[in-house]
């Protein structure tokens, strides 16, 4: 049993990813919460319901936005971390996702303060449905890590 | 069978096939007409009016990968507030609604049997409810299918009890005035007040009416108008960083009550302000402190801006550069600076406060951050480039015209729309200025009859078991005078399943003003460039596909469906327009304006703005003519918007919506310009004539017949501009001759090549 820098590093993204995957869950739940409005749709049409509603939306996609950059300097610690410990396969399968992660914080809108998740035009199905795949893509992609960095680290403890 | 044949022949009319590169005279003479779907007659006649509710393609395919195949943008362009003539108003106690979907009865459900109806959004049989069995016009019982909500496609209910659970806000009305140095100068606060006091009585509104006014430099100024006070009190409030209310009533006091306090106001406040040397500009401050003051009620607040905003919160910089104007690099400031306009906006609509912007400045405001304010909350903007109500008398007389308007229109209050398509069809992207609440419900702080509104569908399911669909939209709100009530717009719409009755049911008008807002929301989230490639991909796209469905086709010809014929050249009179336009000398305030415009114009005046109308006048002659009233008014024909069409001896009328210009050519006939512009000879007409006499000659009768009926047709008016053939703006008059080329832009001939080119690649 060799406790290298590599099963150390397979150890502490084992937890990271485990926030990972709490982090997306808590996305996937306020996207649901956000496509449902009141139930009762004459009650949607009260005056005095405008200011709760747009006070929820601007709740959510305020939480949402602090998420956003813990999950993506996790992400990138996590690549760092491989390519100090020479795991090169294991960052190759992180490499695209550092990408999109770029892509996305790069592409903001140029008012400055929204990060994402601007609360004036995330209602409208196609941009919420684009955020619901993605969330769910995220999903799978970090369960899947996470179980491949679970394989690797018993890997990596048990094979010197 | 007659019916049908004609009905055949309309449809094999429409698929013909057009080879542009071939026919020169592609614009028809008359006004466009929309095409016809496939529906029976019957059915066509109780479908909605197009200028109210009207879809890009009016055969619907039945499956996404029809839709596709077509590569036509699918959506629905609205106007559901406009001015109607004849409106049926129901009053009875029960609304018929379908118990799932919630759509409203409509002339398009089946009724199964005397007791049963069948929705038809969402194909569920529902109960007829008792009192709806009897129809309270003809007396009779049991024939459900003959009341009125069932025989009209747009009705207004008045809501009961159960749509409101606060009691019908009054009409409120905040006027917001800048008044710095820069303001005063312009002479706008004078023209304001004139129509203020013209218009008071008809605010519209009822005996709970209130209204307030609120001034701002550096410092914030609100205007107390106590009862008992002899006259009108300003309190000045100068720490801007933390703005409160001085007084907590009497600043929005009821209209009627204070009628001679206000109008003393409006008499004095334009003197008030003669001598200022304040040249900055707290539009920040006053509008939180705006906000504060309307919370409790809503209601709809009018800001006048002359300048940018320079101290306080919400100030903005100069983000154009004048020496970028040239290039396509210097559209980049698109996007609004900062985001307080957007909060501030989001927290109106909360409140059920609209904002209006009317900015009048000669130089950079950042219309592209100050816009903000209304697109969220549902209000309008207006913009007025250099005004000055000496050295511009057009615009002067344009501010006064449409501030009437805009004092008296119609009005709705804390309004929410929503659109309803059948099973199988959905809503993803909307166009216009409202907030966005939930994927299928619109918050409009107010509603007025001059915005439109569009929106872009997709097909999830397959719509092969159903022979039509229906698109409903209804729009709840308060009426000026406190009723709750509702308007319904039903559109009925066939289903079709092969691509050449998707191409016959296109219509070219509808589809220009939906990809004019796309192209707008793309110049704003990623580059002006790219919009204008999407525009050109949009023709390539949908010509290549047509070419695919046509078999044994020759090299170089550019066969197009008779439907579609005019849509390369109302794409390249986008290209060409304001909004989107490469070229030189557009300042970025009037780009954004006119992307303003396209994304809130109705779909009538959007086009004339796009492809405007040419007329040759100094000929108008009675054959044709229509009566309207007492007077008759000539029927010119449209000519195709090229320089070949005009003539040095003619004088030619250009409607391009909110402006007109008059070009005289140079050797026009003396009579013309005796009779009816009052000139003895050409040199003698002044360079900025702006209104035509009313001389007492047949020609000038017909001529001002014709030039008035163009602009009751539309709520704004348009400048008229008189253009002499050497006029320093002549330049704005031929850049829109789109068929033409300039040194930037293609012809309408080698557009096609350039189309054809693309295609065969």
């Amino acid at each position: 049993m060799a406790f290298t820098f590599a099963a150390f590093c397979y150890m502490l993204t084992l937890v990271l990813c485990a926030s990972l995957i709490f982090f997306v869950i808590w996305h996937i739940i306020a996207f649901d919460e956000l496509g449902t409005d009141f139930k009762n749709p004459i009650d949607q049409c009260n005056p005095l319901r405008a200011r709760e509603r747009l006070r929820n939306i601007e709740r959510i996609c305020s939480l949402l936005r602090k998420l956003v950059l813990p999950e993506y300097s996790i992400h990138g610690l996590f690549c760092v971390m491989f390519t100090c410990a020479g795991e090169w396969v294991t960052l190759g399968l992180n490499i695209p996702l550092l990408f999109y992660h770029l892509w996305r914080y790069f592409h903001r809108p140029a008012d400055g303060s929204e990060l994402l998740y601007d609360p004036a035009s995330v209602m409208s199905a196609d941009i919420l449905s684009y955020y619901q795949k993605e969330s769910w893509c995220k999903l799978a992609f970090y369960l899947v890590s996470f179980f491949y960095y679970l394989y690797s680290m018993v890997y990596t403890l048990v094979s010197f | 069978m007659e019916g049908l044949s004609f009905q055949n022949k309309q449809q094999a009319e429409a698929l013909k096939q057009v080879n542009l590169l071939q026919e020169r005279n592609i614009l028809p003479p008359v006004p466009i007409q929309n095409p016809q779907s496939k529906l029976s007659p019957e059915l066509r006649k109780l479908n909605c009016n197009p200028d109210l509710f009207r879809c890009t393609l009016m055969n619907v395919p039945q499956t996404q990968a029809l839709l596709n195949k077509a590569k036509l943008p699918l959506g629905l362009l609205l106007h559901p507030f406009k001015d109607l003539t004849y409106l049926p108003v129901i009053t009875s106690s029960t609304i018929v609604r379908c118990r799932t979907c919630r759509t409203y009865i409509n002339p398009f459900v089946s009724f199964l049997d005397q007791r049963r109806w069948k929705c038809n959004l969402c194909y569920r049989v529902n109960d007829v409810p008792e009192e709806f069995m009897y129809n309270p016009l003809t007396r009779s019982y049991g024939e459900p299918h003959k009341r009125p909500e069932v025989q009209a496609a747009t009705v207004e209910f008045i809501a009961s009890s159960d749509y409101m659970l606060r009691p019908p806000q009054p009409a409120v009305y905040l006027f917001v005035f800048d008044v710095s140095h820069n303001a005063v100068e312009s002479g706008y606060l004078n023209i304001c007040c004139q129509s203020l006091l013209e218009n008071l009585d008809k605010l519209p509104g009822d005996s709970r009416t209130k209204i307030g006014f609120i001034t701002f430099d550096s410092t914030v100024h609100f205007l107390n108008l106590q009862e008992g006070l002899s006259q009108p009190q300003m309190l000045i409030v100068s720490e801007i960083e933390d703005i409160f209310i001085p007084t907590p009533d009497s600043l929005l006091v009821n209209l009627h009550e204070s009628n001679e306090l206000i109008a003393d106001l409006l008499e004095v406040l334009p003197k008030m302000f003669a001598g200022t040397r304040e040249t900055h500009s707290a539009l920040g401050p006053a509008l939180q402190a705006a906000l504060k003051l309307m919370s409790a009620t809503g209601g709809r607040m009018s800001v006048f801006q002359t300048q940018l905003p320079s101290i306080g919160v919400g100030q903005l910089f100069s983000r154009e550069d004048p020496n970028q104007r040239s290039t396509i690099k210097g559209a980049q400031h698109l996007g609004p600076a900062i985001d307080f306009y957007k909060k501030f906006a989001l927290d109106c609509s909360g409140q059920q406060v609209a904002v209006d912007l009317f900015l009048l400045s000669g130089q950079y405001s950042d219309m592209a951050s100050l816009a903000c304010m209304s697109k969220y909350s549902a209000g309008s903007v207006f913009y007025y480039p250099s005004f000055h109500h000496i050295h511009n008398p057009a615009q002067a007389e344009k501010f006064q015209k449409d501030l009437q308007r805009y004092l008296i229109r119609k009005i709705g209050f804390e309004a929410v729309m929503r659109i309803r398509c059948t099973k199988g069809l959905s809503i993803h992207t909307f166009h216009g200025n409202f907030f966005v609440r939930s994927t299928d419900l619109l918050s409009l702080a107010n509603i007025n009859p001059d915005s439109g509104f569009a929106v872009q569908m997709s097909i999830e399911e397959s719509l092969a078991d159903s022979s039509v669909v229906c698109f409903q939209a209804a729009l709840l709100y308060t009426s000026s005078n406190g009723e709750r009530r509702i308007r319904v717009h039903t559109l009925c719409l066939p289903v079709v399943n092969s691509v050449a009755d998707v191409y016959t049911g296109a219509d070219v008008q509808a589809i220009t003003c939906l990809l004019a807002t796309m192209a707008v929301d793309r110049s704003v989230s990623s580059s002006l460039s790219d919009a204008r490639d999407a525009l050109v991909n949009a023709v390539v796209d949908s010509f290549s596909a047509y070419h695919s469905t046509v078999s044994n086709l020759q090299q170089s010809v550019l066969v197009v469906p008779n439907s579609l014929r005019l849509f390369a050249l109302y794409i390249l009179a986008l290209l060409k327009q304001q909004a989107f336009k490469s070229g030189p000398c557009i300042g970025l305030d009037e780009r954004v304006f006119a992307m303003c415009k396209m994304k809130t114009q109705p779909l009538v005046h959007l086009m004339l703005m796009i492809h405007p109308h040419l007329y040759r006048i100094d000929n108008l002659s009675d054959e044709g003519s229509i009566t309207v009233g007492d007077k008759t008014v000539p029927q010119p024909h449209i000519l195709q918007l090229s320089a070949e069409k005009l003539s040095k001896e003619g004088a030619f009328l250009m409607d391009c919506c909110s402006v007109m210009y008059l070009w005289i050519g140079k050797n026009c006939s003396s009579s013309f310009i005796n009779n009816v512009l009052g000139f003895s000879n050409y040199a003698s007409i002044p360079q900025n004539l702006y209104q035509l006499p009313e001389l007492d000659t047949a020609l000038s009768q017909r001529v001002t017949s014709f030039v008035s009926w163009l602009r009751d047709s539309r709520p704004f008016l348009s400048i008229l501009y008189v253009v002499k053939d050497d006029a320093p703006f002549k330049t704005n008059f031929f850049q829109r001759l789109v068929e033409d080329r300039t040194e930037s832009t293609l012809s309408y001939y080698e557009f096609l090549l350039h189309i054809q080119q693309l295609i065969s690649k």
